[in-house]
């Protein structure tokens, strides 16, 4: 029985790279014919956005956009999700803390496309005002200006939404690490006579800044691939460029909400235009995982890995 | 130990059944296209246009999904007439719709666009040698809609739309709007024109009707994607009216069937008139446009005429097509396309689609050809 499981884990493990290869090889077979087809048919056929006149042109601002949706959300979520792994490890009596614990958790069962209708439909009308402020106080600066669509439709609020969606798996990972923090250091600390803030700072921040550091990428890795949500929330992009109008509409776009919003309408070349903007949208996430592994593993004393 | 032991035991089923499964799904992979939509049944009907009780079987179709409200309404009509049939309908878009179609993977195609002449001499693979026909099933007219506080009723020229959506006109109290619109008090609201993300046969037929209206501003040929960088847009007809509720000062494109409540439309200059947009008034452009020349015979395209001006005449409007095969091999698939499209296309079947989805009926000459080009469809 023994060596049964043992075959059937080992199956189990060797089947998840076998998965990850057999994705990685549908993306460059499919999306082949689109990186070696010349610009002149890759404008005829491979329904390219006005203004793009080769692949490395329509893809380059998806990246783009995907980045900069990613890392708005990521500043905005990870002090968030900190704190409350702090309040729930270190401040909340015990009662509040499973109470709060619980919330969190039930945040990351809701589907995107709830998340998606709610930001459309609640959320981009009732911020835009808080936007156009925005926008209207940094155009000061002189030589700056910050345009805000009024429908709230912005990389902004797309942001914003993609923002707490990543919460819940930030705030886990991280309560988890903060818990675990040695209780020798921390009543060293207090013997020392640390405050309660002093203790987090010299004794739980350190100890867990590579796990906030991972759980901060797995929390990355959502939001570069979050679809559903940018779908309905943002006002995307129909062509290229690079801007950082983030309160503004149609000057941004992701690459997995543009791959279903313009899939079912696409065909031949155009199919492998979009299944080549995947590809890029695969290196990406694995750049950032790679990265995050090495993060992690640069401090041996604790991996979230383990 | 013994626990444990039986414990182990399960987690290793577990993982077994999950293996398993995994590499079913595995093996199952690919062509979900090919199997779908061929007639199941053997059964064969008379090959009557209408009305033959022996059709049964499952059958499928795909694309437009501005057609899908009056499309579920036909379905609904055709299957309580045969008992034994069932049809399906993937809304998944007129592309969608059209490729899966020539790939032979459903019996027909619902499309906002007719066949390019490339996709025609593809269509001689799964049809024939006659290869397939545009049949119109379905005309609705596409309301410009706009949200403004204290403004009930709006005026619209050609060329005042098109500056609206080019963005050459900013704010609701341009004087170019205010020349359409004498003794209206405007305010100077931002104006936020919204379009289509997706690709859309509204679009289409918008930026089609923009260019040959007003074509000094509107300089883009017509396109399925919106052809300018910039601006609001949204998914979808549902999308597009959500944002129309939500947002003072918006305006946009979209199907008459789908402008959401509280919501106003404006009137367009036609001629010298101002028309709102109405069943009859796209009816009646349709039935003036010429059909557009060198097709093949039964193929029925109309070259809408957007410069349509008689009394009442609404020429921003959409048609929509069946598209099926001249001939079919396959004799249940056959019969049941030309039943069903031979009800689509019947006086019945367009009073049953406008009074779910809001369309103008076909009428006159383009009905009688579009039911005589469905009895030519040959079967077996």
């Amino acid at each position: 029985m023994s060596r049964v499981f043992r075959w059937a884990a080992t199956a189990a493990g060797v089947l998840l790279l076998v998965v990850l290869a057999a994705v990685a090889v549908f993306l460059l077979i499919r999306g082949w014919a689109a990186i070696t087809a010349s610009d002149a048919t890759l404008q005829s056929e491979g329904n390219l956005p006005p203004g793009a006149h080769n692949l490395a042109g329509y893809i380059g601002p998806l990246i783009f956009g995907t980045l900069i949706a990613a890392a708005l959300a990521l500043v905005m979520a990870t002090p968030v999700a900190v704190g409350i792994a702090l309040f729930v490890s270190h401040y909340a009596p015990r009662r509040v803390a499973g109470a709060v614990g619980f919330v969190i958790d039930l945040l990351a069962a809701i589907p995107s496309v709830v998340f998606g209708l709610w930001g459309a439909q609640i959320l981009a009308p009732r911020i835009a005002p808080l936007w156009q402020w925005v926008a209207d106080v940094l155009s000061v600066i002189p030589g700056v200006t910050v345009r805000a669509t009024a429908t709230g439709r912005s990389m902004a609020t797309t942001a914003l939404v993609l923002a707490i969606m990543i919460l819940p798996i930030i705030t886990a990972v991280s309560r988890e690490v903060f818990k675990q923090t040695p209780h020798l250091h921390q009543e060293a600390a207090l013997a020392l006579g640390a405050t309660r803030w002093e203790v987090i700072r010299m004794a739980v921040l350190p100890f867990g800044r590579s796990g906030v550091v991972s759980a901060a990428m797995l929390g990355l890795g959502r939001a570069l691939g979050e679809t559903m949500a940018v779908l309905m929330v943002l006002s995307t992009s129909s062509g290229t460029g690079y801007s950082f109008q983030i309160f503004d509409s149609g000057v941004l776009q992701t690459i997995a909400a543009n791959i279903a919003a313009k899939f079912p309408d696409s065909s031949g070349l155009a199919v492998n235009t979009l299944i080549a903007t995947g590809l890029a949208l695969f290196v990406i996430t694995m750049a950032v995982n790679m990265l995050a592994r090495w993060i992690v593993s640069r401090r041996n004393e604790f991996s979230g890995a383990n | 130990m013994g626990n444990i032991v039986k414990r182990t035991h399960a987690v290793g089923a577990a993982v077994l059944a999950g293996l398993t499964a995994l590499a079913l799904a595995a093996c199952g992979s690919d062509n979900n296209n090919a199997t779908a939509g061929s007639g199941s049944s053997a059964t064969s009907g008379s090959g009557a246009t209408s009305a033959g009780p022996a059709i049964s079987g499952t059958f499928s179709g795909a694309g437009s999904s501005a057609q899908q409200q009056a499309m579920q309404a036909w379905i609904a009509a055709e299957q309580q007439k045969n008992s034994g049939l069932t049809i399906n309908y993937d809304p998944a878009g007129s592309g969608a719709g059209r490729q899966q179609f020539l790939a032979g993977g459903v019996a027909w195609a619902g499309s906002d666009a007719a066949m390019s002449a490339d996709e025609l001499t593809q269509s001689q693979k799964v049809c024939g040698p006659d290869g397939a026909w545009d049949i119109p099933v379905y005309v609705s007219p596409i309301a410009v809609a706009y949200n403004l506080k204290g403004v009930s009723s709006l005026n619209l020229a050609p060329a005042t739309v098109a500056k609206i959506f080019t963005g050459a006109i900013t704010t609701w109290n341009d004087p170019a709007i205010a020349a359409d619109n004498p003794g209206v008090t405007l305010p100077s609201t931002k104006i936020t024109p919204v379009h289509r993300s997706d690709k859309s046969g509204t679009t289409n037929n918008f930026t089609d009707y923009l260019n040959k209206a007003a074509g000094d501003v509107w300089t883009n040929a017509k396109a399925d994607a919106w052809p300018l960088n910039g601006g609001d847009s949204a998914q979808g007809t549902s999308g597009v009216a959500g944002v129309l509720s939500s947002t003072d000062g918006a305006v946009a494109y979209i199907d008459d069937s789908g402008v959401p409540q509280g919501i106003n439309v404006a009137a367009l200059k036609v001629g010298s008139a101002w028309n709102k947009p109405s069943a009859d008034g796209a009816s009646a452009v349709v039935n003036a446009s010429p059909l557009a020349s060198g097709r093949p015979a039964n193929d029925i395209v109309v070259s809408i005429d957007r410069k349509a001006s008689a009394s009442g005449d609404y020429p921003l409007l959409m048609v929509s097509y069946a598209i099926a095969c001249s001939s079919y091999s396959d004799s249940a698939k056959g019969n049941f396309v030309k039943s069903f499209l031979g009800y689509v296309v019947s006086d019945a079947g367009q009073k049953a689609g406008a009074q779910a989805a809001g369309s103008a009926p076909l009428t006159g000459a383009l009905a009688q050809k579009a039911a005589a080009s469905v009895s030519a469809i040959k079967v077996g």
